[in-house]
């Protein structure tokens, strides 16, 4: 290698060592600073998947067309809701959240970013309410009408699997509740759920995903939420729902953060209005202000119950879903070792 | 793969070369070593005890256990078919073999969860071919096959390029059966690169989620592999168990690798 040849590698080499770094530092500095300014005209919302439609095509417009909620803007963040729960512990920004389990406003309160007082209100803390239904394919060709029908038919029944899921929990308290309501003792309830369970050939990981198999053609009937069952049947999907005398009534938690700008607490005291609600209603959601239940749409079930019948998510988190000590993990245990093979 | 002792060739001199090392651990200590040992510290942090109970549980063996033996066959057929497949790539003349040959990287280019999706259609309840495997363990080896392809391909095809054809052609001449010419000569020479892309992907295999989520079935002890028993944990706020479970994966990776570097060391030994 020849002096000056040298000489050009080692500038070249140099102005590489260089640019790399520059582009390196700049990678770092770019992505460390969040262009999260806090001005007073923004929702920073950050909610679970499923109602995306709801607030972008309905409540997020309604709002900007309201006094309070002129000109505001809104950064949207949708996701699974124990990962967007999980986020915003971890610093994603949020000023009013939106999840499916009560449990991830809990982790948000004990993480110091969610008032203790979030549930003294009219509404408890809980912006919409659904209940758990039985999907069937078009008809109802099985006849079903409760979750003991699909233990008596031996149907495949679709339902996600309970550990990565949170919001199929209330699935696995509906038929357990139910079970309870017909006189059966805590044992035989929880034996109720280890059939269903063992009658399920696939257990997707969301609720999105057991909606998706089943349509793909797994199962006779899906578990869902009433408010995924008319989602999918606006979006054309060929499906027919039925809503079991006996079910949980689903409520799904919102909050405003402790620093979230005025903006936030209007649109939430917005989700709450009349006006607020009826939209929830047109996306599927029971309102919560159930002088605004439209029974001919949403008929109430003749034996509804709700979770604090069971002590409350925190109780019901670790008697039913501890990973190792909850009884649906025993069940899925006794379950893989009466099948493993 | 096979890392050799510096020999000759451009060196850098002293003080770009100080550099150089300093910017190249400052980078892969900030993309690869700190999350390593962060979550190596994670799965430690409740103690060795806690770190043991966690990987034991029944529900984790069985996840552990069906990733492992899923990926193992998986690799088997890739070192096989992949082999193959960069053979006919290289020595073969057939028309669209530039098309073949670009359509090997698809399976990278594709989100995981199309492929999943995809997968669920060709393989679902309303299958057109007419074949039902999603929600079985058949489904974890068909879709982890699919998003391991090029590894093996990509790692042998460039072997075969550069494979001198001149020892073919004198063992030949010296009597040599076809036979014996590519399980002498051939074999030995393609054994770094198939081993390469064995343990890489063995490695890809033990972390799959995107492609699984979809079609596995999920269903505790039977068809749920160790990515979604990781993402249970996760969800369950067992942020321990799901760094041990991903501690576990990375020992069975390491190993993979020990034993690949074994084997091209007996490669090695072999070409003198």
């Amino acid at each position: 290698m020849s002096l000056s040849s040298s000489r050009n590698t080692r500038r070249t080499v140099q102005g590489l060592l260089i640019l790399a770094l520059v582009a390196f530092g700049a990678i770092v500095a770019g992505c460390g600073s969040d262009a999260s300014g806090e001005s007073g005209g923004k929702v920073q919302l950050v909610a679970y998947s499923t109602p995306q439609t709801a607030y972008e095509e309905g409540l997020e417009p309604a709002f900007n067309q309201t006094t309070e909620g002129e000109d505001i803007d809104f950064s949207n963040s949708f996701g699974a809701s124990g990962d967007q729960s999980r986020a915003v512990e971890a610093g994603q920004p949020a000023g009013y959240v939106n999840f499916a389990l009560e449990t991830d406003v809990t982790r948000l309160v004990d993480a110091g970013l969610v008032s203790k007082d979030w549930q003294k209100n009219r509404y408890k803390g809980i912006v919409t309410n659904s209940v758990v239904s039985i999907v069937t394919r078009p008809g109802n060709p099985e006849g079903v009408k409760s979750f003991q029908d699909i233990i008596d038919k031996g149907l495949d029944v679709v339902t996600p699997n309970p550990f990565t899921s949170g919001g199929a929990r209330w699935n696995i308290m509906a038929i357990y509740g139910a079970a309870i309501h017909e006189g059966k003792t805590p044992d035989q309830a929880l034996e109720s759920v280890k059939q269903i369970l063992s009658q399920a050939p696939v257990q997707p990981a969301s609720a999105r995903d057991a909606l998706q198999a089943f349509i793909g053609g797994a199962g006779d009937v899906l578990i869902s939420y009433e408010n995924e069952a008319i989602a999918a049947q606006n979006a054309g999907e060929d499906v027919d729902y039925v809503i079991p005398d006996s079910t949980i009534l689903i409520e799904q938690p919102a909050a405003v953060t402790v620093d979230a700008p005025k903006s936030a607490t209007d649109f939430l005291d917005f989700l709450w209005s009349d006006a607020g609600q009826k939209i929830w209603a047109e996306q599927g959601y029971r309102p919560v202000n159930k002088s605004l239940v439209d029974p001919s749409v949403y008929p109430t079930p003749k034996d509804e119950f709700t979770i604090a019948e069971f002590g409350g998510w925190d109780k019901v988190a670790d008697e039913f879903f501890d990973d190792q000590t909850g009884s649906v993990a025993e069940i899925e245990k006794e379950l893989g070792v009466s099948t493993e093979g | 793969m096979a890392v050799s002792r510096p020999r000759a060739g451009l060196r850098l001199p002293g003080a770009e070369a100080a550099m150089t090392k300093g910017l190249v651990v400052t980078y892969l200590s900030l993309i690869v070593l700190i999350p390593l040992a962060a979550i190596a510290a994670k799965a430690f942090s409740a103690g060795p005890a806690e770190f043991w109970d966690t990987i034991t549980q029944p529900q984790a063996i069985a996840a552990l256990k069906l990733t492992a033996i899923c990926s193992l066959i998986v690799v088997l057929i890739n070192a096989v078919m992949g082999t193959l497949i960069a053979w006919v790539l290289v020595r073969d003349d057939f028309p669209g073999k530039a098309i073949v040959n670009s359509v090997i990287d698809l399976p990278f280019a594709l989100p995981t969860i199309v492929a999943s999706l995809t997968l669920l259609t060709l393989y679902g309840n309303d299958s057109f071919l007419g074949i039902h495997a999603a929600y079985t363990r058949f489904a974890v080896i068909i879709a982890l096959l699919f998003v391991t392809l090029p590894f093996v391909v990509r790692a042998v095809q460039p072997l075969l390029l550069s494979l001198d054809r001149d020892m073919e052609s004198a063992a030949e001449s010296l009597g040599a059966g076809k036979v014996r010419i590519f399980t002498r000569i051939i074999l030995p020479n393609l054994l770094p690169g198939i081993a390469a892309g064995v343990a890489l992907a063995f490695a890809r295999a033990l972390g799959e989620f995107g492609a699984l989520v979809l079609i596995s079935g999920n269903v505790p002890y039977k068809t749920e592999v160790a990515s979604v028993f990781i993402r249970g944990q996760i969800e369950s706020d067992q942020v321990v168990g799901a760094a041990a479970v991903s501690v576990v994966l990375l020992v069975f990776s390491m190993c993979m690798l020990a034993f690949v570097n074994l084997i091209q060391k007996w490669g090695l030994r072999h070409d003198r």
